[in-house]
């Protein structure tokens, strides 16, 4: 393995690059429409069920079909990482848009409301109060996503889109094992190592979670 | 000073919870609203900062309408206090107390030292700034709520059940401590309780709401034990208030007896008596001491402990009944 480690490291590091960015693309755009979104249904909570129902059928979507789907409706070419970016996009908004909702609604009303009564305008207390708190709910949904789009990533490479999941199928082509291992294992190291960097930063903003 | 005009709220769904209320709330004082639960306090305390706003009828701060001013201005004016204290979870003991000087434009910096003498005020070393609220007990929690009330020096605070939650033991303790504080800051303060005790004790003005939302009775608490304006604040006030009002009452002017048949040390003093009284006590005190002393007396001392009188059963219950005619 370390053999041919030494020999293919351009074509492995090459498909980590990839890897990493096409499962954390889509988590930065995931959470960016997850705000607002999981705000909203908060904020209307007649939204909240709709909303959560909706995110749980698309989380339902089996990726392949997903990735497959796509390029149909989106009139991208079937080979474009566009799709990857996209599906993951829509799991990501699954997941998180949830997670932000219930994260909010986990905010005690009574200091809501004390908030209110010092004279927080609605924005400010959002983003002083209430997405503080909601934090440490919202960054456990952030390391479900951030773990499941790594693994699904690998979903895309079956296509023939880039990613370690492409040294799989090397491997299968090829009848030969060492590029699978590699693959797997790095993909495992590189969930746990992004899963390990959420829970520092989770530890370093909300460090009242551990006081007691 | 905060008044109501004639003022109504019915909730969406049709519950009246204030029935035409009318009302002065004195500048400087304690202005205590009680009643039982589901009487309208709660409502109408957060009418004053716009939590709530009337359905008709007017809420005027110093002959200001509440209703023509800035919702989120106005309430950085108004210190608020809560049964749980409502502390933000995720900010230090410091930071929670500077949250409406930050609020005001304060920088953090500023707002965090002028917190720490607020902590201090109300009983709580430096030690506690860098906790969590999570890591304080209820009193603890509740000192904390007050300095954060006061941080902005508003003129007016709000406060809904402030001392409920906590043990009779801290309560006391917190009581005095409020007490305290009030007479030298001086803020003209709301407060909802419905422990008639409480409001009795801590009031300047006690407003007897009930059900549905009316006034029953507004006074001092001294008119209110002794004057009842009808069964309903009678019976609120419970069977005991005869008893109570002797609080208000000084003991200076109760004629005592010559000393005598009292064990007495070299300086004058009583000795193995469970308790004696001063001129500055009240009734209530001599009451309770003539009661529950062996002997069936209670004996006065000087401000150097020596005793100088002794009051009998017999000596109170001539006292008190000559005071009625
Ligand atoms: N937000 C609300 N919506 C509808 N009804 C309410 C609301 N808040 C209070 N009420 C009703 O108004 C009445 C007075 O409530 P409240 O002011 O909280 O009383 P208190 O503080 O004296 O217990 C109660 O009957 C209560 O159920
Ligand atoms: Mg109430």
């Amino acid at each position: 393995m370390i053999q041919y480690l030494t020999n293919n490291h351009e074509i492995v590091w090459q498909a980590l690059q990839e890897h990493l960015y096409l499962a954390l693309l889509p988590i930065l755009f995931g959470f960016a429409i997850s705000l607002p979104l999981g705000y909203l249904a908060v904020r209307f909570s007649w939204l909240y069920h709709p909303l959560i129902n909706t995110f749980g059928v698309l989380y339902s979507i089996p990726s392949l079909a997903l990735f497959v789907f796509l390029p149909v409706i989106l009139g991208t070419k079937v080979l474009s990482p566009v799709n990857v970016v996209v599906a993951l996009t829509v799991y990501t908004v699954a997941l998180l848009a949830r997670t932000v909702a219930d994260g909010l609604r986990s905010v005690d009303p009574v200091v809501v409301q004390a908030a209110t009564a010092m004279g927080y305008r609605r924005t400010r207390r959002l983003i002083d109060v209430e997405l503080p708190i909601a934090l440490p709910v919202v960054l456990a949904g952030l390391r479900v996503a951030t773990v499941s789009n790594i693994s699904l990533v690998s979903v895309g490479s079956l296509i023939g889109i880039g990613g370690l999941g492409q040294l799989f199928t090397r491997g299968f082509q090829l009848f030969y094992l060492e590029p699978i291992l590699v693959g797997i294992i790095l993909s495992v190291v590189l969930a746990a190592i992004a899963d390990l960097i959420i829970v520092l930063v989770q530890r370093a903003v909300t460090p009242w979670t551990r006081a007691a | 000073m905060i008044t109501f005009e004639d003022v109504v709220k019915v909730y969406p769904g049709g519950a009246t919870a204030v029935d035409h209320l009318s009302l002065e709330l004195p500048t400087g004082k304690i202005t205590v609203l009680v009643g039982p639960s589901g009487c309208g306090k709660t409502t109408s305390l957060r009418m004053i900062n716009r939590m709530v706003d009337p359905t008709s009828g007017r809420i005027l701060i110093d002959g200001r309408d509440v209703t023509q001013q800035d919702a989120a201005q106005l309430r950085r004016g108004i210190g608020y206090v809560i049964q749980h204290a409502g502390l933000f979870p995720h900010r230090t003991v410091l930071d929670n107390v500077a949250t409406v000087p930050v609020l005001l434009g304060k920088t953090r910096r500023e707002a965090r030292t002028a917190a720490l003498g607020l902590l201090e005020r109300v009983g709580l070393t430096a030690d506690f700034a860098k906790r969590y609220p999570a890591q304080l007990g209820g009193g603890q929690q509740q000192r904390v709520g007050v300095a954060r009330a006061l941080a902005a020096d508003p003129p007016i605070m709000l406060m809904d059940e402030p001392f409920s939650a906590v043990d009779p033991v801290v309560r006391a303790q917190l009581h005095a401590e409020f007490l305290r504080l009030q007479q030298d800051l001086g803020k003209t303060i709301a407060m909802v309780t419905h422990d008639i005790d409480e409001a009795i004790k801590l009031g300047d003005h006690v407003a007897v709401l009930r059900t549905g939302g009316r006034l029953a009775q507004f006074a001092t608490p001294r008119e209110l034990l002794a004057a009842p304006a009808d069964d309903f604040v009678a019976s609120f006030v419970g069977r005991d208030r005869g008893l109570r009002s002797l609080s208000f009452d000084s003991a200076a002017e109760l004629p005592v007896r010559p000393v005598d048949g009292i064990e007495l040390d070299d300086a004058g003093r009583p000795v193995g008596l469970p308790g004696v009284f001063t001129k500055d006590d009240s009734l209530r005190v001599v009451t309770d001491l003539v009661i529950s002393s062996p002997g069936g007396v209670a004996v006065r001392v000087g401000p150097d402990g020596a005793a100088d009188g002794l009051v009998s059963h017999h000596d109170l219950a001539d006292y008190l009944a000559s005071r009625r005619s």
